[in-house]
């Protein structure tokens, strides 16, 4: 099956990184944009077929390696690969 | 005094922190890859600087299960002195060893430049050459160095004493202008509740000789080796 996982700050955490793309946007001529917020997306495969299994695993990866659960959020999607 | 020194792929501030070692204690550490599940029987384990894993994920954080941490974690809550500098304590951070995390400078730039430091706690085997409110100077060198931690944890690590070193003035003072990186509380290095532990962003292994035009790092090895011989 696989897993597109996004990560994301929580809401409230700084995120200068964020902030510097919102102004190249200002500078590039898009007025409006305000609330730019950077993130990750990680695909993984796994060999799990059976679904809930599968979710069981990714959740695990979540939380022990691919989020950081202090700053981040993480949701993901499973398909049949 | 045995001291072990844990080298993961990137690392590149080993060989300065075990120049360092070798000066205090006059005898040189292991040098342990971050491969290996054997650890030798340490008086002092450090994770030194560098770029672990590229950084790649967050800072220290592939670095953080290692093979070599799970005895790294296992010794530090048994009570075995820790020292991580700079990405050593953002390894610490991950491997749970230390609350809180360090996140990209609110600058957003790489800041590499001696820094003014005030002395929190000189009652550890880390600080034991220091003295409490000491301003120091230690040179930081680091992209993702701004500390954060929720207001609870924050709430417990000020009121046990477990900040160690705060970026200050020349006098002492707490300021936003001493801050390089956006820390919370200006806080540059903490100690976990048992006071084994210490992560610090500073490289303290960077100011030891008179050539290097400064030697307030050397204090922390001597206290160690005081502490631990």
């Amino acid at each position: 099956m696989k897993a597109r996982i996004t990560i994301t700050l929580k809401p409230g955490v700084l995120d200068p990184q964020g902030k510097a793309i919102e102004g190249a946007l200002h500078a590039l001529g898009f007025g409006g944009v305000e609330g730019v917020r950077q993130g990750k997306f990680i695909e993984v495969e796994v060999a799990e077929s059976d679904p809930a299994r599968a979710r069981e695993e990714v959740e695990r990866m979540c939380k022990q390696l691919l989020a950081n659960t202090i700053i981040e959020n993480y949701a993901y999607e499973l398909d049949a690969a | 005094m045995k001291a072990s020194v844990i080298v993961f792929p990137g690392s590149n501030c080993d060989r300065d922190a075990a120049v360092a070692l070798q000066q205090a204690m006059g005898s040189a550490p292991k040098m342990v890859w971050h491969g290996d599940s054997e650890l030798p029987q340490s008086d002092l384990i450090l994770l030194p600087g560098g770029f672990s894993y590229g950084d790649y994920l967050r800072s220290g954080a592939m670095a953080a299960h290692s093979p070599i941490m799970r005895e790294v974690v296992r010794r530090a809550e048994a009570g075995t002195p820790v020292l991580g500098i700079c990405n050593g304590f953002q390894v610490l951070t991950e491997a749970g060893l230390l609350p809180g995390i360090l996140m990209r400078n609110a600058t957003l730039r790489f800041i590499c430049k001696d820094v003014l430091l005030r002395v929190e706690r000189d009652d550890t085997a880390f600080a034991g050459h220091y003295k409490k409110d000491d301003v120091v100077r230690i040179p930081i060198a680091h992209k993702d160095g701004c500390y954060f931690a929720d207001p609870s944890t924050l709430y417990l690590l000020e009121n046990e004493g477990r900040i160690a070193f705060r970026y200050c003035e020349e006098d002492g003072a707490i300021t936003e202008a001493a801050n390089p990186n956006g820390s919370t509380g200006n806080i540059a290095g903490i100690y976990n509740d048992k006071g084994n532990v210490l992560g610090m962003m500073p490289h303290p292994e960077r100011l030891i000789d008179p050539v290097q035009s400064g030697t307030d790092g050397a204090k922390m090895f001597s206290s160690l080796v005081e502490a631990l011989h």
